[in-house]
């Protein structure tokens, strides 16, 4: 069984930029994939490369074996991608749309591309807009037409690229269930996004991006616990703080925090502050979460690629 | 259904939704010109000794009409799908430069050819036709349709902004099919200026198109069909290579 997709050594320079550096990875069937990176990292030019919608400079590209380019129906045929822009076709209504885009992977009309198409329709909540015209929509319903728009032609493997941009609370989580259960079903997802929350509770497995490098790549569980760990974070009721503080911890507004590894330490943490007569008026255990892992690899501060 | 039969169906679709600009507009600028220059010119010009101005005008004005009409479904398309963004609907299924190529000049075809049958409706009341010889004119009308969907494929591709495309129309377009013999015989031209005409492909269009009416020419219709056809080899070459290459549209 080959990879899901398989990028070996992609590059792409645009004038004096170069959006890829020589990127390398790989995504196994199956997997929730998280893509992240700042704004201008290379997520969405390694996305349009995957799609064929630029070619790299070097390098190649395959979707479920299938080379994007020299094998490029089939590639295209295993792959869906919601675009990061806002786009849709005003001259057709919402069906429409959807319609037209399966023909265009070769899908005849028949009552099980109308079934699927309703089920899209029904699952992203745009059934009672299925009439309307694409340019009465508004620009979160229009992001749910190219969510469905990915789907229609019922790909193996799924790349959203910031499918929750300006997307209500209630779509997105109706959106996560629906990829979530397409993810359960064996497809393969590939997600970027900036809501490193929703990253986190959704992707198995993670690659950060930065200039056009991989910098960062593992499982979310190993990543969170390659952060800094655990921090202890207290305030003060008054007085000096002790020597224990000022060596491991840092202050904030008067809001110390010292970092740990294992919860055992808390104890001794504790104890050397009650022997130096502290009084501790708000204290709280601070679990690492994506956003710190994210700000230490982008500071360069965390463990370069394991590809 | 095939990707590039929807892609063709799409195409169709689009500009059938907008008919009212698409088709009627068109059809009434024509009938404007007949009214304007055949009561003009009417009792001032005779063409061939048997053909009446209005009647000449005629075809010349559903060919001219046929062939802007084929240039503007191609190349408004691209251009407003790739401003707006939505080009990439049809760039990530798997569609072929090939067919991408038949089903954007296939509709400008239709498009050309559904004005050029209003036109042709329209003003067929005003003189009197006799289709001498139809398979002239259902060969000019598809070559010429094809030459200019493919320019039209070409202005599309290249144009980033809509005033490059209408600089495109109106200083390449515009004077090829306005000085091609619309509305005068090249012969009642000055030497010189027939010389020049020779260099126009869209003369040639024209031309072969009247053949077909009137059994009359400027030059042999067989001669025109190789100009014409030779334009069309040229340009699909010059445009399937552009779309192998991706120019402009993966990358
Ligand atoms: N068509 C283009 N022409 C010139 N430069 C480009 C083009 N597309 C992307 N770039 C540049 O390539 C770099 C990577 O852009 P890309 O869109 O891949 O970033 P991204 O990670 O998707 O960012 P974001 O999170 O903002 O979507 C950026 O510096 C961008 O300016
Ligand atoms: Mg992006």
């Amino acid at each position: 069984m080959p990879p899901a997709i398989r990028v070996h050594q992609v590059a792409k320079r645009y004038g004096d930029v170069e959006a890829l550096a020589g990127v390398d990875l790989e995504i196994a069937d199956g997997e929730f994939f998280g893509l992240l990176g700042p704004n201008g990292a290379g997520k969405t030019t390694l996305i349009s490369a995957l799609a064929g919608l630029v070619r790299p400079d070097s390098g190649t590209l395959e979707v479920m074996g299938h080379d994007v380019q020299s094998d490029y129906r089939n590639a295209r045929r295993m792959l869906g991608v919601v675009p990061q822009e806002l786009v849709f076709d005003p001259f057709f209504s919402v069906r429409e749309t959807l319609q037209i885009q399966a023909g265009y992977f070769g899908i005849a009309k028949s009552p099980a591309r109308e079934n699927w198409i309703d089920e899209i329709l029904e699952n992203l909540d745009l059934t009672s807009k299925a009439g309307a015209n694409m340019r009465t929509l508004s620009g979160g319903m229009k992001r749910r037409v190219l969510v469905a728009q990915a789907l229609v032609h019922r790909p193996p493997v799924i790349v959203l690229d910031e499918p929750t941009a300006g997307v209500d609370v209630e779509l997105r989580q109706t959106l996560w269930q629906f990829i979530r259960r397409l993810n359960r079903e064996g497809n393969t997802i590939v997600l970027t996004t900036h809501y490193l929350e929703e990253a986190e509770s959704l992707c198995g497995r993670i690659a950060m991006l930065k200039a056009g490098r991989v910098v960062a790549l593992d499982s979310t569980a190993n990543l969170l616990r390659r952060c800094a760990g655990h921090s202890l974070r207290l305030r003060l009721a008054g007085g000096q703080p002790p020597p224990v503080l000022r060596e491991r911890g840092e202050e904030k507004d008067g809001l110390w925090s010292i970092v740990f590894d294992r919860y055992e330490e808390i104890e001794t943490l504790l104890a050397q502050l009650r022997n130096a007569g502290c009084t501790i008026d708000e204290l709280e255990i601070g679990k690492p979460d994506l956003e710190d892992v994210f700000v230490s690899v982008m500071q360069g501060r965390l463990g370069a690629a394991r590809p | 259904m095939s990707g590039f039969t929807t892609l063709l169906y799409k195409e169709v679709l689009r500009f059938w939704k907008v008919g009212f600009q698409t088709v009627a507009a068109p059809v009434l600028t024509a009938m404007l010109y007949l009214l304007i220059f055949s009561h003009v010119l009417e009792s001032r010009v005779r063409v061939y000794d048997t053909v009446s101005y209005t009647a000449f005008l005629v075809p010349g004005l559903v060919m001219m009409s046929l062939l802007q009409n084929a240039f503007a479904n191609s190349s408004s398309s691209l251009i407003q799908s790739k401003v707006t963004g939505n080009i990439v609907f049809v760039l990530l299924p798997p569609i072929s430069y090939r067919e991408f190529y038949g089903a954007y000049v296939l509709a400008a075809i239709v498009r050309g050819l559904v004005v050029g049958a209003g036109v042709l409706i329209a003003t067929a009341w005003f003189a009197p036709l006799n289709f001498e010889q139809p398979l002239w004119v259902v060969v000019f009308a598809i070559i010429g349709g094809a030459v200019l969907g493919s320019l039209g494929v070409i202005a599309g591709i290249w144009a980033d902004k809509f005033d490059q495309l209408a600089a495109f129309q109106n200083f390449l377009i515009m004077p090829l099919t306005f000085l091609s013999g619309v509305f005068y015989s090249i012969h009642s031209l000055p030497p010189f200026w027939q010389q020049v005409s020779h260099f126009n492909p869209v003369f040639y269009m024209i031309d072969g198109f009247r053949y077909g009416f009137f059994g009359r020419s400027d030059v042999s219709p067989w001669q025109s069909l190789a100009v014409v056809a030779c334009c069309l080899g040229l340009l699909a070459a010059l445009t399937l290579t552009m779309l192998k290459s991706g120019y402009k549209l993966r990358n």
